[in-house]
């Protein structure tokens, strides 16, 4: 089983965006010829950190300005030129706002360019449904040769930025801006296309991502108490998924439950939903945002607004 | 090679372009026409340092192609330099083929980077420049555009970029053949005066007549080594289906596949230019 958090470490919290600025440095240093593009965001994504740590890291981040359209591409030049180009900026214009540019630069042409957006989801909370991207798991997951990462926590964060890095071709990495419980050892190392059981159990399977681990551990000791039994899987690889380690644990439990800061609409749910439904048929109980856009307010109070906190799994379990 | 040479290599490139679109039966003439003198002269009028037998050479000159459209130019030009056999030019769009519609640089060597969706190739090429740059490296980024491409936002994005880094190992070319696909530029979405306007971005620009390859060998090769700070923009004036009469000045000819009748008027008007050793028209 994968390092958990001590129980002191698991006090700490800490956003995932937070790893993006330190998992530049670290791979810099290690020797990998990293780039990063961001745009306008470099304090909020903290890419400005990577600058700061070296004036050879700063000649290593290119700000474009406004203009995210241009961010993507840049990378994409840069990547041509044997560097492993990282982008930034929020994920409602990191994504959406340069979609075709990701598409059909980026993965038309299968380049090493790795779109690392942060304030995903509803953690960027008050300034509204127009930066709370919840549409951006389904458009990454959808084009071709995309790799789609939701790390859970910082440590995980910082993992998946440096799997990204060494990996070949595009790949997503998903953050927040909220701080979060952390959930892993802080030296964790992850794989692409594995799924983690956080949590054995026998009554029903809760599969996560991203800030919804959380929710699901707690989730999980809830019902516990209750005298159900939930396994708790970390899917932090949405694409690939980890066909084996999931349909392992629904041969077990036969139930599922799927839990993400997203719409229910083309996330982990429907990856999951696809690999059941052709392989091992079973009720799903979808835990998402439900078709519609998001609205300010505190993360916490948004969790529970939005029924994606632990009480919303609990009740998805009970209730199917 | 002398100029009336590389008339006839364009020319003959010219009819490689009509007969493979015909043969597809769908593909973009007017701008491969008006834009196949300007890659002449980079890939054959030593502007572009590169090697057909290494397409992935680390010295070479980048060349990216942003209106991607423009494939059939670009295809007829890599083919005729040897990246890959010419035989090949006339299974352009057809299942199977390497010769995609649009570039496709996972098929074919000696293509940089896909294309197709226009307004990109700009920002391409300045990360390109960014990289070349970092890397201590002196190799030049040409890219071409289109005129109506530069109605997409994006290009001015990568415009301010590019002159807010002093990028000038970068060459920008646009193919100002003045039409686009529902008429005139002037008449859908005018951006016209291109030249005041990059000009008003930070861009060092020239213009210059794009069937004139030696104007343009000059032109080009004064931008590759002129490293005064800014970006370089090449304004070349150009005929849109330039060498075909009937598809001279017209927008209908931007997207349309001759018939097999028009493909050998075309021809046969190509033919009789090669003839002269010149470019007719």
């Amino acid at each position: 089983m994968v390092k958990l958090a001590s129980a002191e470490e698991a006090q700490q919290k800490k956003a995932t965006r937070a790893a993006f600025g330190p998992a530049l440095v670290a791979l810099a240093e290690e020797g990998v010829d990293v780039v990063a593009v961001d745009a306008d965001l470099t304090g909020s994504t903290t890419t400005a950190k990577f600058a700061a740590a070296s004036p050879e890291y700063a000649k290593r981040l290119f700000n474009v300005g406004i203009a995210e359209q241009n961010m993507i591409d840049v990378a994409a030049g840069l990547s041509l030129t044997g560097k492993v180009a990282f982008t930034g900026s929020f994920a409602v214009f990191g994504t959406g706002r340069a979609y075709d540019q990701i598409r059909n630069t980026v993965c038309y042409s299968n380049l090493n360019v790795k779109i690392a957006p942060t304030h995903a989801g509803i953690s960027v909370g008050p300034d509204g449904g127009s930066h709370q991207m919840l549409e951006d798991i389904a458009l990454m997951r959808v084009l071709p040769g995309m790799r789609v990462l939701v790390p859970a926590d910082y440590a995980a964060a910082y993992a998946a930025l440096k799997l990204a890095a060494k990996t070949p071709g595009p790949v997503y990495v998903r953050m927040g801006r909220a701080a979060v419980p952390c959930v892993y050892d802080s030296n964790v190392e992850l794989e692409i296309g594995r799924a983690y059981v956080l949590r054995e159990g026998t009554d029903v399977t809760i599969i996560a991502c991203g800030v919804e681990i959380r929710e699901a551990l707690l989730a999980a000791e809830q019902l516990a108490e209750e005298g159900i039994s939930a396994e708790v899987i970390d899917a932090f690889s949405v694409k690939p998924l980890d066909e084996e380690t999931i349909l392992a644990s629904v041969k077990k439990t036969g139930r599922v439950v799927v839990a993400e800061e997203h719409s229910v609409i083309g996330g982990l749910g429907s990856a999951v939903a696809e690999l059941l439904g052709a392989k091992a048929p079973c009720p799903i109980a979808f835990v998402g945002v439900r078709d519609r856009f998001g609205k300010s307010g505190e993360f916490e109070e948004l969790l529970s607004y939005f029924s994606i906190d632990a009480q919303a799994i609990v009740d998805a379990v009970k209730n199917g | 090679m002398d100029i009336s040479a590389l008339e006839s290599v364009a020319n003959q490139r010219r009819m490689d372009i009509v007969s493979m679109i015909t043969e597809a039966g769908s593909g973009h003439p007017g701008g491969s026409l008006s834009s196949i003198d300007i890659m002449t002269a980079l890939y054959d009028g030593g502007v572009l340092d590169h090697d057909p037998e290494q397409p992935e050479w680390p010295l070479r000159d980048r060349f990216i192609l942003a209106k991607g459209h423009c494939a059939p130019a670009l295809y007829a030009t890599l083919a005729s330099r040897g990246y890959f056999p010419t035989e090949e030019l006339m299974s352009l769009r057809k299942l199977g083929s390497r010769l995609q519609g649009h570039p496709d640089s996972n098929l074919v060597p000696g293509v940089e980077v896909s294309t197709g969706s226009l307004g990109q190739g700009l920002s391409i090429a300045a990360g390109m420049a960014c990289g070349l740059r970092l890397d201590g490296a002196s190799q030049t980024v040409f890219t071409l555009l289109g005129d109506g491409e530069c109605e997409e936002g994006q290009v001015w994005e990568a415009a301010m970029f590019s002159s807010h880094n002093k990028l000038d190992n970068l060459v920008a070319i646009i193919d100002h053949n003045g039409l686009q696909i529902d008429g005139a530029t002037a008449d859908v979405c005018n951006p016209d005066d291109l030249s005041e306007r990059f000009r008003a971005f930070g861009w060092d620009v020239v213009e210059v007549d794009g069937h004139d390859i030696a104007a343009l060998i000059e032109v080009l090769q004064a931008c590759k080594e002129t490293r005064n700070g800014k970006p370089h923009m090449v304004l070349a004036q150009t005929v849109k289906g330039k060498g075909v009469s009937f598809m001279e000045n017209q927008a209908g000819w931007h997207g349309k596949a001759p018939s097999k009748e028009q493909c050998a008027e075309a021809l046969a008007e190509l033919q009789a230019c090669s003839g002269e050793g010149e470019i007719c028209g």
